[in-house]
């Protein structure tokens, strides 16, 4: 295994957080929470990943043969069914807002509260 | 009896899921008594579970998967008595919660009971939780909730942008929490804390387990609303209703300081024990300036949640300080004060929750004089902001002596008199703004703040009865903040469970099949001068008050002003804006894992 994976996985970290601290429109802003997720899934996979090995699945494949691990597999997937339901009400938060204000700019909500 | 712990956090999703389907069909009084009834079960299941666990630890595991070989692919819950207290102090918080809610206009069954109930279930499982991945599908079942119920009156601004400010802020925590699962699961092989324990403990201390323990260790600060990653909390228990206040006030910040306990004591402890200096002085740190920056901004706000918003901040940093000293004695102190201050803080959340429903605002000074009928919720308002002030011999007092005495016996001698000064603050703020609201006292000022007022759109009812529900709510709330400190045995008990929350090696062995063996502990109780140490807060309280009060002519007005023009740079840094506290959040993440990393040997 190198280490570019882990390298992807602290840019997504990184680029994701900029695109949050400076984002001016909520929906915008909650694409870069999914890219600062991404890093998590990059991060789990490839400390799973082994070169040459096949998938875990033992149907087809002799009993002890290179495998990649499962687990992180299995997180990573409970990641996703987390997160999309995080995404979901955030969206939804956002939907109302939208419905309400007319504006997806956090600094314009900021505005209207003074 | 093991089977409990399960089944203490399937009910109240089973709840959950039964008001699901009963949808819209389900009027609103069938809604309240099924979650009710829900959550009153779920409380009597985990007090059996700490009855029955006494000072041992019991674990369960899911489909009898138990480890093999030092292997633990199974999953467990692995209950010791600070976790089933923890879980039961908060089922018995969120049936209060519910009582109260019975009267809260604003609630539509069943998606709001549903919430209730799911929430309560992600704590519960927090704190029985012997996984660390489990620990984060709980961590995150609890913030999805919350989000739901703090932004559950969608037609206001201000409940929008503060479900929003939280619900960004908590999920980036919930992915450095992933992050350094992912990293600990790297380096060990195991998800188990017991199995991560043990692979740390045989591989020693390198920079690896040092950046997964400050991942995790930002996630917990930031769900317990620690300096710098506070921001979101004062927007968010600002707009959420009373009843909600209610948990996140009294239970949900301290989740994340047993986490933080319970990860290091049972994993990252034994390796990291040469750097356990260096993680004291963080914790301590971060805690006292928690504590003074909560107590300081409580005496700024005009708006009564916000306050207490902050004076819930200004608690999260003393406890983290209790906690952070790393010994037995620091989590007893923490673990009495955290059940009885969390009743405290609760009961002024409610009574502010009368006086909303009551008085239909929440400005200090636009309600100035208006509350004076009010006198059953002004006694109780009172009585909370001197318990906040820890006024011997009640609870708060024997919780903040312990803590205080834990802090002398690990040499931080200059604890005490901050804790003092910060529960002081806290309590003037409080007790000023009651004095306000109730009494009428002091003079009152035209120009209320109107951005303050701005942030909770008045309802326009005013109503002339406080329902009997939300009454018997509250005085339960006082019963349990009173009731904490009338029995001194309570802080034996809370000793020998923190004796046990500690010991790493003990956990470990057991959770691989070990029988636990039972522990004495020392009795504890408050010293002469803890009675000084409290008398004095209040006093500190009081006389704050009267200065906030009476003081603001002549040279004294002079130095007043003047000190709260020293607090306006705080004020200021609170901008509302997600970015800016992302910002501060990836700030605080660095500063952490860079003390963590730098101090390595």
């Amino acid at each position: 295994m190198s280490v570019y994976p882990y390298l992807v996985a602290a840019w997504l970290l990184g680029i994701g957080l900029y695109g949050v601290i400076s984002s001016r429109n909520y929906l915008h802003l909650i694409m870069c929470l999914t890219v600062v997720q991404a890093s998590t899934y990059v991060l789990l996979l490839s400390v799973g990943y082994l070169n040459g090995a096949k998938a875990p699945i033992f149907a087809d494949i002799k009993l002890g043969s290179r495998v990649t691990d499962p687990v992180v597999q299995a997180l990573t997937l409970t990641d996703v069914v987390v997160e999309a339901t995080v995404v979901a009400l955030l969206l939804a938060l956002v939907i109302q807002a939208h419905k309400r204000y007319r504006s997806l700019d956090p600094d314009e909500m900021v505005r209207m509260r003074d | 009896m093991s089977q409990l712990a399960p089944l203490a956090v399937a009910l109240p999703l089973l709840g959950a899921a039964l008001l699901t389907l009963g949808h819209s069909a389900l009027p609103r009084f069938p809604s309240d008594l099924l979650a009710l009834l829900a959550a009153v079960v779920s409380a009597g299941m985990t007090l059996a579970l700490l009855v029955h666990v006494g000072g041992g630890l019991t674990v369960y595991w899911f489909g009898g998967w138990r480890p093999r070989e030092g292997i633990a692919l199974g999953i467990d819950f692995a209950v010791d008595p600070i976790g089933a207290g923890l879980a039961a102090f908060v089922s018995l918080l969120m049936a209060v919660a519910l009582l109260y809610s019975a009267r809260v206009t604003d609630v539509e069954p069943p998606y709001y009971h549903v919430m209730m109930l799911t929430f309560l279930a992600g704590m519960v499982g927090f704190c029985l939780s012997g996984d660390l991945f489990n620990m984060f599908v709980f961590f995150e079942l609890m913030s999805v909730s919350a989000v739901a119920l703090i932004s559950y009156k969608v037609s206001q601004q201000a409940a929008l942008e503060g479900g929003l400010n939280f619900a960004v802020i908590n999920t980036l925590g919930g992915f450095l929490f992933l992050l350094g699962i992912a990293v600990a699961y790297a380096h060990t092989g195991a998800l188990n804390l017991a199995q991560i324990g043990d692979a740390l403990h045989r591989g020693g201390n390198d920079h690896v387990v040092v950046i997964a323990f400050a991942l995790i260790l930002a996630a917990l600060l930031i769900k317990s609303a620690v300096v710098p990653f506070h921001f979101w909390l004062s927007d968010a228990y600002a707009v959420a209703l009373a009843p909600v206040c209610i948990l996140l006030a009294g239970a949900m910040s301290e989740m994340g300081l047993y986490g933080l306990g319970r990860v290091w004591y049972a994993a990252f402890g034994a390796s990291m024990a040469p750097q356990a200096g260096t993680v004291r002085a963080v914790l301590v740190g971060a805690g006292l300036l928690t504590a003074l920056w909560g107590s300081v901004m409580s005496l700024q706000e005009d708006h009564l949640k916000r306050l207490l918003a902050f004076v819930t901040i200004a608690f999260v940093g003393v406890f983290l300080t209790g906690v952070g000293l790393l010994t037995a004695d620091g989590v007893a102190g923490t673990a009495v004060y955290v059940m009885a201050d969390g009743c405290g803080k609760a009961l002024l959340f409610a009574c502010a929750g009368i006086v909303q429903h009551r008085l239909g605002r929440l400005g200090q000074r636009a309600l100035h004089g208006r509350g004076r009928h009010l006198r059953f919720t002004a006694t109780l308002f009172i009585a909370g902001g001197l318990l906040i002030a820890a006024v011997p011999p009640f609870g708060p007092f024997l919780g903040k002596s312990m803590i205080e005495d834990a802090a002398i016996k690990a040499g931080y001698g200059f604890v005490p008199p901050l804790i003092v000064v910060c529960s002081g603050l806290a309590g003037a703020a409080v007790l000023r703004a009651g004095a306000r609201i109730f009494l009428g006292w002091g003079e009152p000022s035209g120009s209320s703040d109107s951005a303050d007022e701005a942030t909770e759109p008045e309802e326009e009812a005013q109503r002339d009865r406080t329902p009997a529900v939300m009454a018997i709510a509250s005085l339960l709330l006082l019963a349990g903040s009173v009731g904490f400190g009338v029995w001194f045995g309570f802080a034996d008990l809370a000793q020998t469970a923190a004796r046990r929350f500690i010991s790493g090696a003990a956990y470990r062995a057991i959770v691989y099949g070990a029988p636990a063996r039972h522990l004495h502990a020392g009795s504890a109780s408050p010293q002469w001068y803890d009675w000084l140490y409290c008398g004095g807060s209040t006093l500190l309280a009081l006389s704050l008050a009267a200065l906030g009060l009476w003081g603001r002519r002549g040279r004294l007005g002079r130095v007043m002003e003047r000190a709260d023009s020293l607090a306006a740079p705080l004020r200021h840094v609170h901008t509302g804006r997600i970015g800016d506290y992302t910002a501060a959040l990836a700030l605080g993440v660095g500063v952490l894992g860079g003390l963590l990393t730098l101090t390595l040997r």
